[in-house]
């Protein structure tokens, strides 16, 4: 969550400061790290994504309980 | 691939946790206007995602298209609170808080309607054709959305929902931000457009 935050924020500056690429490398880094912390939660949890942007080995999992906001932290 | 492809994709996750401490059906009914009210997250979506067609720069376009598809996961934020607080909340509750008429054409779905219980409509979209004042129109309805906020935060007496709240607070500011540089990048595009045409 923290690291997608960090991703998301870095991309709105990035579309308004398209040249800073101090920022640049700081989002293609975050992007990175995001990718491999996607990967580890998918393995745990199930898709994180729908339309076949998340895999799904073995069992259909996309339907699987809870959904966000049934999770209460 | 083949053919244009445009589609948005659903992440199974919230993009802030949602917590709260047992029903609160009046707290509900006053969130539930950044589900339904004119500068509330819905309105807020659609018209980013709509004012993109008409935008000169790129960078806008960019910048629209992100922001508008940050609301809608605001959106569901809002929903998820809105849900969790009057969920389990009992019929006595829900009359006590003065959401007895929200529950007669409702139950306790969710549905586009702002504090007072006015519905939600299409007149809400602001959508100019002109990149500056669309861009201004957006600087507002941030500052706008923002103040709403601070409304709720006063009024809110559960601390954890606050602490939802004081998130989508600073995402107000953030896009704030965004937008006033996008219409610099714009303004300057502009002056710079008189000169070679």
């Amino acid at each position: 969550m923290a690291l997608e935050f960090t991703c998301l924020d870095l991309n709105l500056y990035l579309d308004t400061h398209p040249e800073d690429y101090r920022a640049l490398s700081d989002f293609n880094q975050c992007a990175q790290q995001l990718a491999q912390a996607k990967k580890e939660y998918e393995s745990l949890y199930g898709p994180l994504l729908n339309y076949g942007q998340s895999p799904s080995p073995n069992a259909w999992r996309w339907v699987e309980d809870p959904w966000p906001w049934e999770t209460i932290f | 691939m083949n053919g244009v492809i445009s589609l948005w994709v659903y992440e199974k996750k919230l993009q802030y946790p949602v917590r709260v401490n047992g029903p609160n059906p009046w707290l509900a009914k006053m969130i539930l206007t950044q589900y339904g009210e004119p500068d509330g997250e819905l309105a807020a979506s659609l018209k980013y995602l709509t004012q993109r067609y008409t935008m000169p720069l790129s960078q806008a376009k960019a910048l629209l298209t992100d922001i508008g598809t940050e609301e809608l996961a605001h959106m569901e934020i809002i929903a998820a609170l809105v849900y969790n607080l009057i969920k389990d909340a009992s019929l006595e509750e829900i009359k006590r808080a003065g959401l007895d008429g929200y529950f007669t054409d409702h139950d306790r779905a969710l549905y586009f309607v702002n504090a007072s219980g006015a519905p939600w409509t299409a007149a809400y979209i602001q959508s100019k054709g002109d990149p500056i004042t669309d861009l201004y129109e957006n600087m507002a309805a941030e500052e706008k959305a923002r103040s709403t906020y601070e409304y709720l935060i006063q009024l809110s007496d559960d601390p954890d929902v606050t602490d939802t709240l004081k998130f989508l607070r600073e995402r107000e500011i953030v896009h704030f931000q965004r937008f006033g540089e996008a219409l610099k990048l714009t303004y300057d595009y502009l002056e710079r457009k008189k000169y070679f045409y």
